[in-house]
């Protein structure tokens, strides 16, 4: 069994795809820095992450794949699913050995899978523009908190630095401690060293909300009771479309 | 803004919570510097109320007083319901700052007629203009046209709104009548014919000069109310298709009959609203428009209704046994639509794929082919299992329906004769 070991970033794995090339020997199990090898390995192969070799993978691709597959690497990438960085090895040595195009190729259980994936990411990103809510701190910030099942937070900010353009707003992921905030100019990505309870919980706390936001939430809660049809109850198709982990940090679903 | 506005929100809220239509989609609008939101072209469902329908728009009315009396109407004017009017400020005001916070895509704006249709229509057009121009407000309006509204009423608000609609409400103008009096197809049609001239010619307008005005961009979609009337599912998808044929219609919603004024004998008295049909409704409504099927072949007189057992593809290919089996590998794109358990994405994905190679059923599975109804219909790269041709109509449906665990749906209608006998 050949092991490679890299450092578990997107760089890491296209330099292991031109090292892989150039030496010509093929990982069967990729490893990330640190992490246990297979008890069964004959060869042993360490990836040195280098921008001049994974450039030049990816320019490789940029010729053969679309620049939807193109960005689908990115999107499985982001997915952080155990495994994912072996199926995106053997799709894009797929893709870099066909004659002609393969990425339509269904059939192959590798692309069919990474067509699932790209599905489920962008279900995950859908769901971010769904259910976020925002809540408005007193100096005028929108603060939302969300916990994706995936890393999806960087494919929704263009949407969100569209529509919400002219407020400021921070957006937080809660499992992966990191937002981005946008300050009506820019976006920037933010990490808090020293974390207030907010950034815990999801939820602002009374003291520091706007002094509007308390009636906008009580609104926008009877809101969604008011507009319940009560002769047509039916909350397995509600969890069906919102699933009960977002409700956590849903407004209307707060007491 | 205070608790009061929040009173008036209920009640009009309840009041609006029967139009079925929530889109968003249609328009697809980037932000400009100094307006507020945007709208994305496939629109975006926030949240799900209890009853399991998308919240995507703010829906509600301006007034939920009226001066008619439509039967089926929870706000008809005999009806002793709470009342109240919201201002234009209060509107704006909600809708922007709940639209901020993302709870929103934007407005559904109906209301209750008032003195005159004109005066109504007036003033709802009032509201989303505020909202565009003064608020610069950059999302999704959708606003009911009220019936019997001038045109040149309609042409303003197409200005504003990304989608109008008028409500049909019942399918055949006989049934309206004794349901509402004060209403006619002609109050309904002549704002549709509006709203469609409106569009065409603004079409028409941007082919010449680009910046000219667009007009309702989303088109404009009604809605029927199912089973409040002896009409037939014919009847009803035979008024949707001829609609479909008009350039604008984009969507026609079908709405099961709540019963929501169990007093007026005009109605009948359902223990529970008609969902199974409904649902029924909305699948031959998507034959229509996504699988390039006729309301010929899903409707006629020898079947008027829709089977409420099975769903309108699986009843039109049982009756049509002679259509199959058919070859995935070969079979073009149309007739690939015509199998059950075959939807738009996979048979796209049957199409890009099939070119590498033969499919067999493993392959079919794993595309999301619902082989457990599509077995019977298909063959593929392997031996073919028993179709429909050895199975014979009857018995494949038999197979299909067979009940697993649950035996009643209680979502369906169910009329209990015993209890009339007992008194």
């Amino acid at each position: 069994m050949k092991v490679f070991v890299y450092d578990k970033t997107l760089e890491g794995l296209l330099t292991a795809v031109f090292d892989a090339y150039y030496r010509k020997t093929f990982p069967d199990v990729l490893v990330g820095e640190g992490e246990p090898l297979p008890l069964f390995h004959e060869e042993v192969f360490t990836v040195i992450t280098e921008e001049k070799k994974s450039n030049r993978v990816w320019k490789g691709l940029e010729k053969k794949l679309s620049k939807i597959a193109l960005s689908g690497i990115m999107v499985g990438w982001l997915s952080e699913l155990p495994g994912i960085d072996m199926l995106l090895f053997r799709y894009i040595r797929k893709n870099l050995d066909a004659k002609g195009s393969v990425e339509m190729n269904f059939g192959d259980p590798d692309i069919l899978e990474l067509s699932k994936i790209w599905k489920k990411v962008g279900q995950e990103k859908e769901r971010l523009k769904q259910f976020t809510r925002f809540q408005k701190a007193a100096d005028g910030t929108f603060f939302a908190a969300m916990e994706p099942l995936y890393n999806v937070l960087p494919l929704a900010i263009d949407f969100f630095a569209d529509r919400f353009a002219d407020q400021k707003w921070l957006l937080y992921d809660l499992k992966r401690e990191y937002g981005y905030y946008y300050d009506m100019h820019e976006v920037i990505e933010v990490r808090f060293d020293k974390k207030e309870n907010h950034l815990f919980s999801g939820i602002l706390h009374e003291d520091i909300m706007d002094k509007d936001e308390k009636l906008f939430q009580k609104m926008w809660k009877q809101y969604f009771q008011s507009i319940t049809i009560k002769e047509r109850l039916n909350p397995k198709l509600q969890r069906q479309h919102m699933p009960v982990r977002f409700w956590k940090y849903l407004t209307e679903k707060q007491i | 803004m205070d608790e009061s506005a929040l009173e008036k929100l209920k009640i009009l809220a309840e009041s609006a919570r029967y139009d079925v239509s929530c889109a968003s989609s249609g328009t697809s609008r980037s932000n400009k510097k100094g307006t507020i939101g945007s709208a994305s072209g496939w629109g975006i469902c926030h949240s799900f109320s209890e009853d399991g329908r998308c919240i995507s728009l703010l829906k509600v009315m301006l007034t939920n007083y009226c001066m008619y009396d439509c039967a089926y109407c929870i706000n008809r004017r005999s009806n002793d319901i709470r009342r109240a009017t919201l201002s234009v400020s209060e509107l704006v005001n909600i809708t922007i700052e709940f639209y901020r916070r993302n709870y929103i895509e934007g407005l559904f704006l109906s209301s209750g007629v008032v003195r005159s249709p004109d005066y109504t229509m007036e003033r709802l057009v009032r509201i989303i203009k505020d909202l565009r121009q003064v608020h610069r407000f950059n999302g999704y309006i959708h606003m009911k046209s009220i019936p019997g509204a001038s045109q040149e009423l309609v042409q303003e608000a197409g200005l504003y709104a990304d989608r109008l609609s008028v409500n049909i409400e019942i399918p055949n103008e006989q049934s309206l009548q004794l349901l509402a009096p004060e209403k006619d197809f002609q109050s309904v049609f002549a704002p549709m014919r509006y709203i469609q001239q409106g569009v065409l010619q603004s079409a028409e307008d941007r082919k010449k000069y680009r910046y000219a005005p667009r007009f309702a961009p989303a088109g404009q979609s009604t809605q029927m109310i199912v089973g409040a009337t002896p009409d037939t599912d014919k009847d009803i998808l035979q008024v949707t298709s001829a609609l479909y044929r008009r350039p604008t219609m984009k969507r026609v919603y079908y709405s099961g009959f709540v019963p929501v004024n169990g007093y007026d004998t005009r109605l009948p008295a359902l223990k529970q609203p008609p969902l199974v049909r409904e649902n029924r409704l909305y699948q031959a409504d998507w034959l229509l428009r996504f699988y390039q099927f006729k309301v010929e072949e899903i409707v006629d007189d020898a079947y008027p209704d829709l089977d409420l057992e099975i769903d309108p593809k699986l009843a039109w290919a049982l009756r049509h046994p002679e259509a199959f089996p058919v070859d995935v590998n070969r079979a073009d794109y149309e007739m690939l639509l015509r199998v059950p358990g075959i939807g738009v994405k996979s048979a796209k994905l049957i199409v890009v794929s099939r070119r590498h190679g033969r499919l067999g059923s493993e392959q079919l599975k794993k595309i999301g082919i619902v082989m457990k109804k599509a077995q019977y219909f298909i063959t593929c790269n392997e031996l073919s299992m028993q179709t429909i041709q050895e199975l014979k109509p009857e018995n494949v449906r038999r197979i299909l329906t067979k009940k697993t665990g649950r035996r009643v749906d209680d979502r369906q209608l169910i009329l209990d004769f015993r209890e009339e006998r007992d008194t």
